[in-house]
């Protein structure tokens, strides 16, 4: 058995993370003979999440709930986990390399004395169980070796494309309500403040978008970027540098730990084009670079460019736009 | 009063070109610079504050080469007033052996009337990117671990000192309060790594560096090798240098269609 952590956003449904790992869990089945995958779900399962996860081929719909459940604890989770593990006789567990399934696998690995590999982009064998994954900030890849039982690795965000089953599954739901250790609680989130609201939905479907990156300077450095969107009528989307530093909302983040996008354009500005940001936006039909740095990967992977720095060359492109539209 | 422990690696910057050994098992350190992480400059700058806001001390150990001694004297001169070099290798190491490495440092600092209540690592390593060390160590040490978090803060409430620790989640800015002793785990963004100054780097100069060497045998990573992927040939169309660009840059957003309002 395979099975998946799937994480739900704050209205309830799989995120798109999620749902790639399903994809990618279905495609190691596919290799090992059809076994079967399940998920597992903390907190409540709505009739629409259970058919989304029926749709990816699920089995089984692990819920966990009860008081132990109710605040996020690593461990916490970790000991649901294991509890599903037992119920299940999985083999494998895997969750999207988001914040929180990174956390809970790597609980469960100490706790079971296994490996875990993080940020898995592909597997290569299944006897030995060969997977390849992220290291040095994306510029390699690692071949590694999982010898263990259970196998615990943790995907990519946009490394494979969501895809729905050729066949749905039954997506049964199964309900557990494990006893948490008081030892698994005492990390546990004690309040949490609203988060921005998330617009991440026009992100995601805009057929520009405007990108800003480290090169923006600092918090005060957007305003002819955000001019130029304005002009387009295109959202902003953003480096993980950008929003690390509290320059901008997370939501607004383009890539492997953000939102993945398909314009037709995307204008990426002092962006360097690292392969985490360029795993949010490779499906942008083109590509319109604006860097100091000729030789930026977003440069030479982007279909045209402009070489200069961003805060004289967006502003030349924002008063040509309003001369052509005045004349 | 809070001792803490920061941990901290010496790896290839990556934001520059890297090279491979012709093994495949690490970066070609012939044709890289090295540094410190980002996560990890922060938690240096998260354990001195705390160590002065609570009048303890602020404790840096790697593990790594030689050459590591680099970073560790980087902290020192930031404001942590011991260090400890665990000499090895970390290419030859597992998450799992640097765990047991950095606990059994934690417990034989302790044995000798040194506990560490609070030791703080970076989230991931930006070279081996396991994303897992810290969360081994807590349960090497049988303690309790708050997992990428931006800010920590650690304050005495019934007399007994707990760390209050927040970050961006996924539902919205999470915090934590965890009795002490405890691990953390640190993403950037949350603080700003003060630059050292020169009497900061004569001073560091002249601090001890406890030098040890493995406690165990490491059963070392499950690497078979690290690639670089082929570079894609560029078909880049270059529109032109600096603002002069711009009728250039609108000639193609109206030729794309993306113009029209
Ligand atoms: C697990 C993991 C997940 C990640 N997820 C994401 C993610 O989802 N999204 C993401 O974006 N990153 C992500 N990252 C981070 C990623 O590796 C890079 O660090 C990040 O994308 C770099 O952001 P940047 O391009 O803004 O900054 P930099 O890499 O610092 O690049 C800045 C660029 O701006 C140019 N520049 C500087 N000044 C100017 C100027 N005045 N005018 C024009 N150009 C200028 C420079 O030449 C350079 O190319 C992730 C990393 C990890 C390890």
């Amino acid at each position: 058995m395979i099975l998946v952590l799937v994480e739900k956003d704050l209205a309830g449904a799989a995120v798109e993370v999620s749902l790639e790992t399903l994809t990618f869990a279905r495609s190691l089945s596919d290799a090992g003979g059809g076994v079967p995958v399940d998920a597992v779900v903390v907190g409540d399962v709505s009739p629409a999440l259970q058919s989304q996860l029926a749709a990816y081929g699920v089995r089984d719909v692990h819920a966990l709930g009860g008081p132990g459940f109710a605040a996020f604890a690593g461990a916490a989770w970790a000991s649901g986990l294991e509890t599903v593990l037992a119920a299940s006789r999985s083999v494998v567990v895997m969750a999207a390399g988001t914040p929180r399934g990174g956390e809970v696998l790597a609980h469960l690995a100490a706790r079971s004395g296994v490996a875990m590999a993080a940020n898995v982009v592909a597997f290569d064998g299944l006897a030995p169980f060969v997977v390849r994954r992220q290291v040095v900030g994306g510029q390699a890849v690692e071949e590694m070796q999982l010898s263990t039982r259970p196998t615990v690795f943790t995907v990519a965000g946009h490394a494979v494309e969501a895809a729905p089953a050729a066949t749905p599954g039954p997506a049964t739901l199964v309900e557990h309500a494990p006893e948490v250790a008081e030892s698994d609680l005492v990390a546990r989130v004690v309040s949490t403040e609203e988060p921005a609201p998330d617009l991440s939905g026009s992100l995601k479907s805009a057929r520009v978008v405007v990108g800003a990156g480290r090169g923006a300077g600092s918090e005060g450095g957007f305003d002819d970027l955000l001019e130029l969107a304005d002009l387009l009528g295109a959202p902003l989307g953003v480096s993980r540098v950008v929003t690390s530093l509290g320059w901008r909302p997370h939501h607004e983040q383009v890539g492997q730990t953000g939102s993945r996008i398909s314009p037709d354009l995307y204008i990426p500005c002092g962006i360097s084009g690292a392969i985490q940001h360029w795993a949010g936006c490779s499906s942008a039909k083109a590509i319109l670079a604006i860097n100091t740095d000729p030789d930026a990967p977003m440069v030479t992977k982007a279909t045209h460019a402009v070489i200069g720095d961003l805060h004289e060359v967006v502003p030349a492109i924002n008063a040509e736009i309003r001369r052509r539209r005045a004349g | 009063m809070a001792s803490v422990l920061v941990c901290v690696k010496r790896v290839p910057d990556s934001s520059s070109e890297i090279v491979l050994t012709d093994d495949g098992q690490a970066v070609d350190g012939r044709f890289a610079g090295f540094t410190m992480s980002q996560h990890e400059q922060c938690a240096v700058e998260l354990a001195v504050q705390t160590a002065s806001a609570t009048g303890g001390e602020a404790t840096v150990l790697t593990l790594g080469d030689a050459d590591a001694l680099e970073q560790v004297r980087a902290a020192l001169a930031v404001g942590c007033t011991a260090a400890t070099h665990v000499v090895a290798d970390s290419q030859q190491l597992g998450p799992a052996d640097v765990a047991r490495e950095i606990a059994a440092v934690v417990r034989d600092h302790e044995a000798a009337g040194r506990p560490h209540d609070l030791v703080l690592l970076g989230h991931d390593a930006a070279d081996t990117g396991d994303f897992q060390v810290g969360i081994r160590l807590a349960y090497e040490l049988g303690r309790p671990v708050v997992n990428g978090v931006t800010r920590v803060t650690v304050e005495e409430v019934d007399g007994r000192p707990v760390v209050t620790a927040s970050g961006d989640g996924p539902d919205g800015h999470e915090t934590y309060r965890v009795p002490l002793p405890a691990v953390v785990t640190v993403l950037e963004g949350g603080v700003e790594p003060r630059y050292p100054t020169v009497p900061g780097r004569m001073k560091a100069k002249k601090i001890p560096v406890e030098e040890r060497e493995l406690a165990a045998a490491p059963a070392g990573p499950a690497r078979v090798r690290w690639s670089l992927p082929p570079a894609a040939p560029s078909d880049v169309h270059v529109l032109g240098k600096g603002p002069e660009a711009a009728p250039a840059v609108v000639d193609l957003l109206e030729q794309l269609g993306v113009l029209a309002r």
